[in-house]
């Protein structure tokens, strides 16, 4: 028999540990989406396949309210932060150092540094202060923190787009007498448009699944879906959460999925 | 009359002021929402706390950073170490070392192998490792949870086979919390290390051959030193976040196992003792500094090496 070539990048034994490693990210999703088609009242034996969770789940109120919650913060904090990171990156991108610059990317990038407790508990010290003074508990404070922690996210993409952006066609623009308006309407946003939905999609998923700082802020009965399952798993779990993660887990890759090929046609 | 000159600066001053203007709503909201509370919070620690929570304004008290590490004796009011506070930090410490080690014994090769492959196939493995770091952290967590469970996938496996009679008891145990930190935090090794072996010229691997080194020579000299960027990103991406992780040892700890995010979470909820939970927050931040200036270091080092 004759001998394999050799083969110059393999290295003996990688290759295992990376099909395990593949393996072990995938195996626990594929048990706690088996583990939600399970007919029985409790998830310590299996009774058949059914999709009475599913249904009960759907029924809920509690789920629905969260739910509902949810998406509306998500999409509230979504478009505030992504129009806020657009703007802010048009005056950190394309142009000489000037006083403050510096500190603008230390200052936007802030949220990323400091642990999701500690942003929640310090949002909490404040929070709940304001929240004595003005008597209002609303979702005010939810959209407000969650804009805050999205904007580094949806701000990332937009900045590195225009900074590969070509300058040549916003001068001719220019050149033909558009305004600066004009010139940025009809020039450097169409442009701009994969990395802004791009920046929109980051911020909604990263919102989405935002559970600690939600858990400090929120005020009572302001459930999201995550902390609605955070708090259910303090006790006995029900197979109704392993139906709400599954679906939550359907979502999640439905959004990965379309957010790649939408990054991806980028020209 | 104004100059050109004159001209010039004046539109200059007038772009600072419009790009000052642009990014005002930005920054208001990142200080109302983040980095001013993180201010308040440094106050609320200096300060005496109250009796149902919250502080008792206006005083000044350094009783929350001491607490941080020693404790008043009830009986005979002597302050002594609070072994509690020190054993979670121990264990936070300790778990996300762990944690950053096995992510890079496990992490190092698939990224290799990634790159490895062609280019087109390489962009499926890529997602593959995309999609679970995307995923909601609670619904991995609790992913992790339907597997080491009494009643999950291994010991349901095990039993079934008959090599334990008893299920494993891994809920609730500090394995439990490491299982889970390694499971969610893998893909943030996996991905920064993938980055820069992208960029590796497998050419000079061949002229390591060449000159008669072997596999673990050429890893051990070549590839590592050439990847080594990204190997420290990657530990400082996993390092960071294992070390503030609240909800993995939550769910999987089950409240005995706690880290210094739960220990903080405690202050401000059943302990009652804000100032001591706000000085256990700036220590936990400071940490986390700690570890970015090593990065910091480490990444201009290296980048000086290399040009």
């Amino acid at each position: 028999m004759a001998k394999r070539p050799f083969d110059i990048q393999a290295q003996p034994g990688f290759g295992f540990v990376a099909l395990v490693t593949f393996f072990a990210l995938y195996l626990p999703m594929a048990a706690l989406v088996a583990y939600s088609f399970n007919a029985a009242d409790s998830l310590s034996r299996w009774d058949g396949f059914s999709l009475r969770w599913f249904i009960s789940a759907w029924h809920n109120s509690a789920v629905q309210d969260a739910s509902v919650r949810s998406l509306v913060l998500a999409i509230s904090a979504a478009a505030l932060s992504t129009i806020v990171a657009t703007m802010a990156a048009l005056a950190t991108t394309r142009t000489p150092p000037y006083p403050g610059l510096t500190f603008k990317y230390a200052f936007i990038n802030q949220p990323l540094m400091v642990p999701e407790i500690v942003t929640g508990v310090a949002l909490l010290i404040v929070f709940s202060r304001i929240k004595v003074w003005t008597g209002y508990s609303g979702l005010g404070y939810l959209i407000a923190a969650h804009t805050a922690f999205c904007i580094p996210f949806a701000y990332l993409p937009i900045r590195a787009r225009l900074e590969s952006m070509d300058l040549t066609l916003e001068r001719a623009a220019a050149d033909l007498y558009a305004t600066p308006w004009k010139a940025f309407r009809f020039v450097t946003l169409p442009l701009l448009r994969p990395a802004i939905i791009a920046g929109l999609m980051l911020a909604f998923v990263i919102s989405l699944d935002d559970v600690v700082i939600t858990e400090f802020v929120k005020s009572g009965g302001q459930d999201t879906l995550p902390t609605y399952m955070l708090g259910q798993l303090r006790r006995e779990t029900s197979p109704e959460i392993n139906a709400i993660a599954t679906v939550f887990l359907a979502l999640s890759v439905v959004l990965v999925t379309v957010f790649y090929f939408v990054n991806r046609r980028k020209p | 009359m104004a100059s050109a000159e004159q001209v010039a600066k004046e539109a200059e001053r007038r772009d600072v002021r419009t790009r000052w203007l642009l990014s005002t709503p930005a920054l208001v909201i990142i200080l109302l929402a983040a980095t001013g509370p993180l201010f308040v919070m440094l106050a609320y620690s200096f300060m005496l706390k109250g009796d149902y929570g919250d502080v008792q304004f206006g005083t000044f008290s350094l009783d929350g950073w001491t607490s941080v590490l020693f404790q008043r004796d009830i009986f005979d009011d002597t302050l002594g170490m609070a072994d509690a506070h020190l054993s979670i930090l121990w264990r936070s410490i300790s778990l996300s070392s762990y944690t950053t080690v096995l992510t890079l014994l496990f992490g190092f090769p698939t990224a290799y192998f990634i790159a490895t492959r062609p280019p087109k196939t390489r962009e499926v493995w890529v997602f593959l490792v995309t999609i679970p770091f995307w995923t909601n952290l609670l619904i991995r967590t609790f992913a992790m949870q339907q597997v080491i469970r009494n009643e999950g996938l291994v010991n349901t496996a095990l039993m079934a086979l008959g090599i334990i009679k008893q299920p494993l008891q891994i809920m609730n145990t500090d394995t439990a919390i490491l299982l889970g930190m390694v499971y969610v935090y893998l893909p943030l090794m996996v991905l920064p290390i993938y980055a820069s072996m992208e960029k590796l010229d497998f050419r000079l691997v061949e002229a390591g051959y060449d000159l008669y080194a072997g596999r673990w020579q050429v890893l051990r000299r070549i590839i590592i030193p050439l990847v080594k960027p990204g190997l420290i990103a990657g530990s400082i991406l996993v390092f960071i976040p294992s070390l503030g992780a609240y909800v993995i040892p939550r769910v999987l700890g089950g409240g005995k196992n706690m880290m210094l995010g739960n220990l903080i979470e405690l202050q401000f909820g059943a302990g009652r003792n804000w100032p001591l939970g706000a000085a256990i927050s700036i220590t936990l931040m400071a940490l986390v500094m700690i570890a970015l200036l090593f990065y910091v270091r480490n990444a201009s080092r290296s980048q000086g090496v290399h040009g």
